[in-house]
């Protein structure tokens, strides 16, 4: 048995997932050798700390009664440059102007030599050169599945499973949220305004949606895709960016009655990184609903690849933390 | 009349030429000319497809004078456009001149605007609008797409593109 020790930065939505699936799939890691031993939590305030293990229930059970993960003071950053442990599970929130907390505590991972898996996009949309060339430097390994497509492979796909391919375009929906809208607009035939308060009122859309509706969720996710997949060095500058806030729902009629649905579409290849509400054929593979995300990845050998599931949620996006721990260390 | 000729010629120097030549002869115009040389035939040959105009009675003609030529023809067809593909428009469509807009399309020789379905819902509210396009190969659709999002930008209109694996240009 290896015996992995890990800390969790950020316990909201998806640093709890993470508890969670650790929780509920202790069976299934024991069986294939591998036992996370969970020794420090952080949230934005307060932290628990535990050698021996943290008691994963009882902390979920606290954060959801009292709002803080334990008494501890210790911060984040404290955490992973002080306590003894092999990975960090980075899930603080995004911030794309700073990079945040993560990027700090990215970068005091690599410094400290252990290993980092997350789900924040941030820091990797800012600095990924800067954040790659860190954890090479100090052998750390680096794994960030959870960033591009919540649930849906889609690094791992292209890198791992389609190795040897080469990879010429990646296309797809990267945003539940504006996925969501969409086809609610076209459902409803109703204007974009009602849609997304209709996203708001069921916690589809943040009450300021505009890092999603103006497409900049997406553009971050398709910077860590041309920098991971096709090597570039881009930032989200890079990105030609329209959202969906002009889209009508004449406009999404007179395409329906060409064959079409209207989707934001994030488009990668050597050329060019765009995001663009697009016209999809309604058989096509890309043309999902609700709020689902997709991804067409065309490869040279295997041609076209198209991956679909849910882009965003607590256990979905923990199920990629998960997946991105276990390929680390399992023999 | 439009004609458009699917020919194979074989990879040696002066080839194009000797099957152009004949069009010119006899007084057509050519059009376009794709050139697939990476679509090599299991002959050694190189498909290119000609798009010309010429009079009906000047066709048999030019046909004789390829085939002289050694010139194999694959296929020819009288219908010009073979590429189908939509956009859709938003914003101030009718008061940015919608006639400009296709009339740039028309005016390129290989790109037409087919069809247009125009749906305004109040005044001064931005309208929506469908086009269908035309055009002699895929290569020249997605250029007409192009001229479509400049003259859009101009016009502060937003052009709504068919996916990119839709236009074939991957
Ligand atoms: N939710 C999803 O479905 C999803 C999917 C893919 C990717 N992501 C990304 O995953 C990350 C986490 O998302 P989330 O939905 O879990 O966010 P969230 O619910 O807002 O949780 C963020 C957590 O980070 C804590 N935090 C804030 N600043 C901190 C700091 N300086 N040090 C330590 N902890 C800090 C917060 O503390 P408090 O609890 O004290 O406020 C909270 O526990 C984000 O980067 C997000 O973009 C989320």
């Amino acid at each position: 048995m290896r015996t992995v020790r890990v800390s969790i930065i950020g316990f909201g939505a998806v640093g709890q997932g993470v508890a969670n699936v650790l929780i509920d799939k202790k069976k299934y890691l024991e069986d294939i050798g591998l036992e996370f031993k969970v020794v420090a939590i952080a949230d934005s305030r307060t932290a628990v700390i535990d050698p021996d293990g943290v008691d994963l229930v009882s902390v979920v059970n606290r954060k959801k009664t009292e709002g803080t993960v334990g008494d501890d003071k210790l911060t984040g950053l404290e955490i992973i440059e002080t306590i003894d442990h092999e990975v960090v599970v980075e899930t603080t929130p995004t911030n794309i102007v700073t990079g945040g907390a993560g990027l700090h505590n990215m970068l005091m991972a690599f410094k400290k030599g252990r290993d980092l898996v997350t789900s924040n996009k941030g820091p990797l949309a800012m600095k990924y050169g800067e954040l790659i060339e860190a954890a090479d430097a100090s052998g750390s390994k680096f794994r960030f599945e959870a960033t591009v497509g919540g649930a849906m492979p889609v690094l791992n796909l292209a890198r791992d499973v389609l190795a040897g391919n080469t990879i010429t375009n990646v296309e797809g929906i990267f945003n539940g949220t504006c996925n969501y809208i969409l086809t609610r607009m076209m459902e409803e035939q109703a204007p974009y305004e009602q849609m997304l308060a209709e996203a708001q009122e069921l916690g589809y859309a943040e009450t300021d949606p505009t890092y999603d509706v103006e497409g900049i969720d997406t553009a971050c996710k398709l910077v860590i895709l041309a920098n991971c997949v096709f090597g570039m060095n881009a930032t989200h500058e890079d990105v030609t960016v329209t959202g969906i806030t002009k889209i009508t729902p004449e406009a999404l009629m007179l395409a329906q009655n060409d064959g079409y649905v209207i989707k934001l579409i994030g488009e990668v290849n050597d050329s060019r990184i765009n995001v663009a509400p697009k016209l999809v054929p309604i058989d096509h593979p890309l043309a999902v609903g609700g709020s689902l995300n997709v991804a067409s990845v065309q490869t040279d050998l295997a041609g076209p690849i198209t991956v679909t599931g849910r882009g965003a949620g607590s256990v979905e996006t923990a199920s990629a933390i998960l997946s991105d721990m276990i390929s680390i260390y399992r023999e | 009349m439009r004609v458009s000729m699917d020919i194979e010629l074989k990879d040696i120097p002066g080839q194009l030429l000797l099957a152009l030549r004949p069009v010119s002869e006899f007084k057509g115009n050519l059009i376009s000319v794709v050139h697939h040389h990476e679509k090599r035939t299991p002959r050694g040959t190189i498909p290119v497809q000609v798009v010309f105009e010429t009079k009906p009675d000047k066709l048999n003609d030019i046909i004789a004078s390829l085939e002289e030529s050694d010139i194999s023809i694959v296929r020819i067809d009288e219908k010009r456009y073979f590429e189908h593909g939509a956009v859709i428009l938003i914003g101030h469509i009718v008061h940015t001149d919608i006639q400009d807009t296709i009339d740039s399309i028309d005016n390129t020789g290989y790109a037409e605007i087919v069809d247009l379905n125009l749906s305004m819902p109040k005044i001064n509210m931005p309208s929506s609008a469908s086009l269908k396009i035309d055009a002699v190969s895929k290569e020249h659709l997605a250029q007409a797409i192009d001229i479509l999002k400049d003259i859009a930008k101009k016009k502060d209109l937003l052009v709504i593109e068919p996916i990119k694996s839709e236009l074939g240009a991957i």
